[in-house]
């Protein structure tokens, strides 16, 4: 039974890093509408950003963390201006999709030019190995990312649904031209979802690289993608979904990796994302929407 | 000089020429009326007003300055608000959200629950409904809510696309008598009407378009009674 709470714990805090890295998925698609494949190589650049700082030039873990976090904003908001911006009005959407795919590859390869194919060990920045709570021994980094997560997924909400910039967002998301009529800016109101998104995937980089020490360039493709299964199984376009998604993610990579088979384990994932799919399409918390004439 | 001046306007989709060089005004307090078949380039002439459609040629002047480059988003900061085809309602916010939403480019929070109050007068049925979602309300309702959303702008002009598609009558009469207070109020309206004999019947002005360019205009009451345009858009 101790053993089983400690999988479980174990599996909501990857789930919940899945789910920072979801989050940032699904805001794009929701309201950029496209798949930024490119995702999960912001976190290994967030990885690499801590790690130079902190490691390699030893300055204060917390200077890591900002530049990690700043980072990772900028290149999300350049690489919407520069790749993603010029296309956005493209006749087909696979021009940016691919052109995403493009993007992660030029980031994978420009930290190998950089950093090197050898993979890096990443000091955790959470400052305390671990926490006693009765007969469970639980690390840092799992309790830090699950508090992380919940607080950021609550700010998120607060300010999608409270704040004019929140609102301007949800109008894009629905009805582009018709939020231009509002007087609200589509592209300010799409740099800011990238920035955000991005600014997360910076936070999940620092979080994974410390619970998952090693760091390689290829460190953001596999969590990147499962992030996407987490987005898409909670339903494309909706952070609660997202949030969801990704905790149950990590609970059935880590319950199955420990009951089933660890070699199987990622398969178990894919699969439960054909499932989910063929269940119900829209995911679990999409809505299907209907138009009134 | 004229609130809005288009002159010459132009606009290509793809090779096809949608407007071919029109040109007309909107007086400052006036109700104007577009009309025309459809395909004719009533909605176009909206769209290419208030930004969302790229001109190929003209100008747009609104109270003498030019805004014929500006982006849409800025258009309505300069007091031109939209209500287009099809109504456009944000289906998943609340009509509450959707109304503020019209208010966006305001910051006076007192002068925006004055609006909405005043937009509330108008439309008792959205207050009623203020809480439930945009995509669950009835087409009148939504036509209601658009119109509503645009007035939280407190626009100087309106441009109304189409405000009585697919409406039973008793919304149409509604939405037509609400256009009328609203001018009454001081607001310039420029509308745009497949049912021409609505249009004529509460415009000061009138402009018939024909496949991209103005054919006729004239006093509204006048075109009201011109046998050509009769047997053409009322149908007798």
């Amino acid at each position: 039974m101790v053993s089983f709470i400690t999988n479980l714990i174990n599996g909501l805090s990857l789930g919940s890093i899945y789910a920072i890295i979801a989050i940032g998925y699904t805001m794009v698609y929701g309201i950029a509408k496209m798949l930024n494949f490119a995702h999960g190589d912001i976190i290994m650049v967030g990885g690499y950003l801590a790690f130079t700082i902190i490691t390699t030039l030893g300055l204060p873990v917390g200077l890591g963390i900002l530049v990690a976090v700043v980072g990772c904003l900028g290149l999300g908001v350049a690489i919407e201006k520069i790749a993603y911006k010029p296309l956005r009005n493209a006749g087909s959407p696979l021009a940016v999709l691919i052109t995403a795919i493009g993007v992660s590859y030029f980031l994978e390869n420009m930290a190998l030019l950089i950093f090197g194919s050898d993979p890096r060990i990443f000091t955790s920045v959470v400052p305390f190995s671990t926490v006693k709570i009765g007969p469970f021994t639980i690390p840092g980094t799992t309790i830090i990312s699950i508090v992380v997560s919940l607080l950021l997924v609550f700010f998120l909400q607060m300010f999608v649904n409270k704040t004019k910039p929140g609102q301007a967002m949800l109008a894009v998301a629905q009805d582009r031209d018709a939020a231009s009529l509002m007087g609200i800016s589509v592209n300010g109101t799409i740099s800011l979802t990238f920035a955000i998104g991005s600014a997360m995937a910076g936070i999940a980089g620092v979080l994974l690289c410390s619970a998952y020490p090693t760091l390689s360039p290829y460190t953001g493709a596999m969590p990147g993608i499962k992030a996407f299964v987490a987005a898409v199984f909670g339903g494309i376009g909706s952070i609660p979904g997202a949030m969801i998604g990704g905790l149950l993610l990590g609970v059935i990579e880590i319950l199955g990796r420990t009951y089933i088979s660890s070699q199987l384990s990622d398969a178990i994932v894919f699969s439960v994302l054909i499932i989910v799919l063929l269940v119900k399409p829209t995911g679990l918390m999409g809505k299907v929407t209907q138009e009134k004439v | 000089m004229a609130m809005l001046e288009v002159k010459d306007l132009k606009v290509n989709y793809g090779v096809i020429p949608a407007l071919k060089g029109i040109s007309f005004e909107v007086n400052k307090g006036e109700v104007v009326a577009l009309i025309g078949a459809n395909g004719a380039g009533k909605t176009t002439t909206l769209h290419t007003v208030t930004g969302l459609v790229e001109k190929k040629g003209g100008t747009v002047t609104f109270e003498g300055t030019d805004i014929t480059k500006m982006p849409a988003h800025k258009i309505v900061e300069m007091g031109i608000a939209h209500v287009p085809e099809g109504r456009r309602v944000f289906p998943e916010l609340t009509v509450y959200q959707n109304l503020m939403l019209g208010a966006y480019t305001r910051k006076d929070a007192q002068e925006k629950a004055q609006s909405l109050a005043s937009v509330y007068e108008h439309f008792p049925r959205l207050k009623e409904r203020a809480r439930q979602m945009a995509g669950t309300l009835s087409g009148g309702e939504q036509q209601m809510l658009a119109f509503g959303r645009a007035l939280m702008s407190k626009p100087k002009l309106v441009l109304m696309d189409e405000p009585s598609m697919g409406l039973s009558p008793i919304f149409v009469g509604e939405i037509f008598k609400i256009i009328e207070e609203v001018s009454a109020e001081g607001t310039t309206v420029l509308l745009v009407e497949q049912n021409a004999k609505k249009a004529l019947t509460i415009a000061d002005r009138a402009y018939v378009l024909e496949t991209g360019s103005i054919t006729t205009s004239g006093k509204a009451h006048d075109l009201l009674n011109d046998d050509s345009i009769r047997k053409a858009y009322l149908g007798e």
